[in-house]
């Protein structure tokens, strides 16, 4: 049976894994090489690294922890982060990422989708979407959340689909970092509104939000940052509840 | 020694890193002569069916051929696997090797597609590359299309229907998941490859 997967997301900023408090007062988490190879020994079945800062000149800080995690890690790994071109792509997959996650620079070229998919294939391309609820419906923000596009996010959702994404990486800006539950609203109008993978972000804070998210949202994974590292949740303890509550999960691993 | 055929689809670090992670010796190439040269081959690859076409035509795909007729030990893993059949629907003008029969197919519009993630495997006794893996393992995988059950299934998993997950025969291996991406499951995998 496929299972419902658990994504941990380490948030880099120049070399080290970060976790602010609501983007605020960022909390030193450690090395990412070290960070991915627990949470993956601790059950989470796939590890996204983002680039934060994700400016031109720390690439080779990207690259280099990229290759690190990379070298000792047997889950899927995706890196997200300042991805621009196919060439920072190609970069980065040369140095170990399984997938890419792309979000400002698909919305401002989405042809950008298809140009990577083909050459790495649809499986590695994971477009990245950040929403908020305005009025009645969701809009796309880009620029981490910074900026408005004014791109309904649903149909961004289905464009990117068209275009050669393989997976949907869907947060809510309206629940990222509250720990008050997924939005399970936007995550079901995306779910049924495409047909590849969904990938849940933003607001996880307790076993009951994942069941929640897989159950009403109709998600096929679900990701969290803040809640794995300084074990607030962990990740082995998440998979036993969500077991007990009936959402098929890789457990042993 | 084993070979790693690139021929030119996407990303093939990570296959050998995880040879790299068991210690084996392996060398990634394009070169026919390579593969004659080495003790097993992998064929990796994910992606597109019609990424093959660069195997046909490279003088590749015969001496792959030609080393597993001569009893060297063979693994393709995903893609690698499906040109093991005759063929795709997804490329139908791209022909696989024809050593186990079918062709590969999408799945049913019930699921959806592709089936990405970890799925339980029900293993077959007696598999040589299965050994020692616990029924019901969880193995990672990430594809559109394939292969129907045949004889020489070994591993099978369900997505809307049963499927190979698995298969072997003699000295030829395929495998439609991702083992250099499953954990220690996988890393067992291709630790019982390198050691038949």
């Amino acid at each position: 049976m496929l299972t419902k997967r658990i994504i941990a997301c380490l948030d880099m900023d120049d070399g080290r894994v970060v976790k602010g408090v609501r983007f605020r007062d960022p909390r030193d988490a450690g090395d990412p090489a070290e960070c991915a190879a627990a949470h993956a020994r601790n059950g989470a079945d796939e590890i996204v690294l983002l680039d934060i800062t994700a400016t031109s000149g720390n690439r080779r800080t990207l690259l280099d922890a990229v290759r690190n995690t990379a070298r000792s890690l047997f889950v899927p790994f995706t890196v997200g982060g300042g991805i621009r071109a196919l060439d920072d792509a190609a970069a980065v997959f040369d140095a170990g990422a399984d997938k890419i996650a792309i979000n400002s620079a698909a919305v401002r070229d989405p042809a950008l989708i298809g140009r990577i998919a083909g050459r790495f294939g649809s499986q590695a391309v994971v477009v990245a979407i950040d929403a908020k609820k305005i009025g009645g419906s969701f809009e796309v923000f880009v620029a981490g959340g910074r900026v408005s596009t004014g791109w309904d996010a649903i149909q961004w959702a289905g464009e990117s689909v068209a275009s050669g994404a393989g997976e949907i990486l869907l947060t809510s800006m309206d629940r990222d970092g509250t720990q008050s539950g997924f939005d399970c609203e936007l995550v079901r109008a995306v779910t049924e509104a495409v047909s590849i993978p969904v990938i849940a972000s933003g607001g996880a804070g307790s076993a009951r939000d994942f069941v929640e998210v897989f159950r009403d949202g109709g998600a096929d994974a679900a990701l969290a940052a803040s809640i794995f590292h300084f074990g607030i949740e962990n990740i082995a303890q998440l998979k036993h509840e969500l077991h007990d509550s009936g959402v098929p999960v890789r457990w042993p691993c | 020694m084993i070979a790693i055929v690139d021929y030119g689809a996407g990303n093939l670090n990570s296959v050998k890193k995880a040879f790299d992670h068991l210690g084996a010796e392996v060398v990634v190439t394009n070169q026919p002569e390579a593969l004659t040269a080495a003790d097993k081959i992998v064929l990796p690859g994910v992606g597109h069916f019609s990424a093959l076409q660069y195997l046909n035509s490279g003088g590749l795909r015969e001496a792959v051929l030609q080393n597993i007729s001569a009893g060297k030990p063979f693994l393709g893993i995903c893609l690698g696997m499906q040109w093991l059949f005759e063929g795709s629907e997804e490329c139908s003008e791209i022909a696989g090797a024809g050593i186990f029969p079918g062709k590969c197919r999408q799945f049913p519009p019930s699921v959806k597609s592709p089936h990405v993630g970890w799925n339980s495997l029900v293993v077959r006794e007696g598999s040589r590359l299965l050994r020692g893996i616990a029924q019901d393992s969880f193995v990672y995988y990430t594809h559109s299309f394939h292969a129907r059950v045949v004889a020489a299934m070994t591993g099978a998993s369900e997505y809307g229907l049963r499927f190979v997950g698995a298969v072997e025969q003699g000295n030829i291996f395929g495998v439609q998941f991702h083992p250099e991406k499953s954990g220690d499951v996988g890393l067992s995998i291709l630790k019982n490859f390198c050691e038949v």
